[in-house]
């Protein structure tokens, strides 16, 4: 699953976007270094065939429903950690440019879900690990399944830790990751089993290529520490300056306009309707224990500040409204002016 | 079958659009980026039960749609099409979040409904400053945009070639399917084994085909970059550009503008 726009906060997407930033300039480093150009076109080549190779589709034994392949996998056994993770990172930018599939602040969460935990941990510590030096075919079957379910499992507990860190959505997290982890246990065995096939396949066919694939130097390390260091810092940062714009600035204009319009009693079915609320939310509530900061914050705070967001809420419908109109009207004006 | 030309039809059509001549076209491509992500991240950064002062951002995409004159029902089919994506996150919310935030009438709203409105909204917005974006600048332009502003040569040039080769590539993908789903009978034919030898005997060939391209670059003297017609100029309209649009956000950002303009409209602003 790609991570969306609409589910992060800027603090999660910027500290993954700066660490992937440093991520796919180290691969760059290490492609340019190591491969000089020939490896480059291929690498684009091989980015454009997993777009068509998502074009076919398969019957997935068992459920009749159909499904295609993700091929980050595929790509690290074929290219290598480092091209692979440049390669996973394009069809990335494509997917999120083109058809909007993820985002564009999402996209260092998505490479980091989708690129680096099956090019850096899937593919060298477990593919590589299991295959050794002569690859029979049961074993590289068992190995491809075993990367492919590991890549899966990290990459859907990255999902559901963004989601959840970011806060915007209200799933509590052992409940998503009880939901998310068995579904991507299930793609994780069929991913695993069609890369196994197609790689025996090239295997069979062209077992030059394997070869070459199999000769890299075992484990690419990436440096790590540089990595977490960046990360830290770069969450600090984004984070910091964030939370100062999210929570400072407009909060403060509020408290003064409620103080201004002074509408700071409480209505009586209000309080009895969220005491009936409070019942259901404490019913409802299977796992009280991983209550979201927010709304503890939210629950926390005094009758008054409540109050006042009820009675902002008429204004922002009709101003709401108004300017949704507005906007249209400016769009058809300037559409009009065109003509 | 119908569907998969369908997706690959949309695709095409999308990169068409980007060669109109239009003022917002015309733009160096640079402007165009640094405005989408600081809107995209504008719009993000607002707390999770914000709705009103969000509306207003959409002006941009209103403006990028209309300047750059691009046909609206198509742009729109493509944003509705990813939106289920971040809903089936949000639509938990409401079953979470029951704190009433917000009395309409005597109807009281729930913190999760306001909180999953608002995931839609931030999924419409994102999703359409990502796809404009395309739709008035091009990949190929986007490409050498990222690359000057200091994305690594190695990737933009691969970047590029993927680009190239998506359309050779999924029209061989796509002709490939649709022979196979013409000879298969119900389900047979469709299964993981057939799967297997199609997708590799493709990927054989793209193989080869990458060889080949590569050889036939080198007999034509590449070294390692693509050059590519248009240099952009980052002049007076580019910064006006980047410069009203963000100040616009920022502005949009702090003041919850459609709350000032519906107390001016209620009578409750003193």
């Amino acid at each position: 699953m790609h991570m969306a726009d609409a589910l992060i906060s800027p603090a999660v997407g910027g500290a993954f976007w700066a660490a992937t930033a440093a991520t796919i300039a180290y691969c760059s480093a290490r492609v340019r270094r190591e491969l000089d150009d020939h490896k480059v076109p291929l690498m684009g080549v091989i980015g454009a065939f997993i777009f068509a190779a998502q074009m076919i589709n398969f019957t997935i034994p068992a459920t009749g429903s159909s499904g295609h392949i993700g091929g980050g996998l595929l790509l690290a056994i074929l290219l290598g950690p480092y091209a692979a993770l440049l390669t996973i990172a394009s069809v990335l930018i494509v997917q999120a440019l083109f058809f909007a599939d993820g985002g564009l602040l999402a996209l260092g969460c998505n490479v980091f879900n989708l690129g680096v935990f099956p090019a850096f941990i899937a593919y060298p510590l477990v593919y590589k690990n299991l295959i050794g030096r002569q690859p029979k075919q049961s074993r590289m079957v068992l190995a491809t399944i075993l990367a492919a379910v590991v890549g899966l499992q990290l990459g859907s507990l990255g999902v559901v830790t963004q989601t959840a860190v970011s806060g915007i959505a209200a799933l509590p997290f052992t409940t998503f990751l009880a939901l998310m982890q068995p579904i991507h246990l299930a793609i994780g065995v069929v991913e695993g089993v069609v890369t196994a096939l197609v790689i025996s396949f090239i295997y069979r066919a062209r077992p030059e290529i394997m070869a070459a694939a199999l000769q890299h130097k075992p484990v690419g390390q990436l440096p790590i520490r540089s990595l977490v260091a960046t990360f830290l810092v770069a969450t600090l940062l984004i984070g910091g300056g964030f939370s100062w714009l999210a929570s400072e600035r407009p909060d403060g204009l509020e408290w003064s306009i409620a103080k201004l319009t002074g509408s700071e009693e409480l209505p009586e079915s209000f309080s009895q309707a969220h005491v009936v609320a409070a019942s259901l939310q404490e019913k409802a509530a299977v796992l009280k224990d991983y209550a979201l900061p927010s709304a503890a914050i939210a629950g926390a705070d005094s009758a008054p500040a409540r109050a006042e967001r009820l009675s902002t809420s008429l204004s922002g419908l009709v101003g709401g409204g108004a300017t949704l109109i507005l906007c249209f009207l400016i769009g058809v004006v300037l559409k009009k002016r065109k003509r | 079958m119908l569907a998969i030309d369908g997706t690959l039809l949309d695709f095409k059509q999308l990169d068409l659009l980007a060669m109109r001549q239009t003022a917002i076209h015309r733009l160096d491509p640079r402007a165009k980026i640094i405005t989408t992500l600081s809107f995209i991240v504008c719009v993000v950064s607002f707390n999770r039960y914000e709705i009103s002062a969000m509306i207003p951002f959409l002006l941009y995409p209103a403006v990028l749609l209309t300047v750059g004159e691009l046909p609206f029902g198509y742009i729109l089919r493509k944003i509705i099409i990813v939106i289920p994506f971040a809903l089936v996150v949000g639509i938990f919310n409401p079953v979470f979040d029951r704190e009433v935030l917000m009395q309409i009438g005597s109807l009281d709203v729930w913190g999760g409904w306001l909180s999953c409105l608002s995931i839609l909204l931030r999924a419409l917005l994102t999703a359409s400053a990502a796809i404009l974006l395309v739709a008035v600048t091009g990949f190929p332009a986007i490409c050498e945009a990222l690359e000057q502003m200091g994305m690594p040569q190695v990737f933009a040039v691969q970047l590029l070639f993927l680009y190239r080769y998506i359309f050779v590539l999924t029209d061989e993908g796509v002709r490939t399917a649709r022979a196979r789903e013409l000879r298969t009978f119900g389900k047979r034919g469709l299964g993981l084994r057939q799967f297997g030898s199609l997708v590799g005997n493709l990927l054989l060939r793209t193989w080869e085909r990458a060889e080949r391209i590569y050889m036939a670059m080198l007999a034509r003297g590449f070294a390692g970059q693509v050059h590519t017609r248009q240099r952009g100029h980052f002049g007076r309209n580019e910064v006006m550009f980047v410069a009203g649009w963000i100040s616009l956000f920022v502005l949009l950002r702090c003041y919850n503008v459609p709350q000032l303009f519906g107390r001016l409209l209620t009578g409750t602003l003193p």
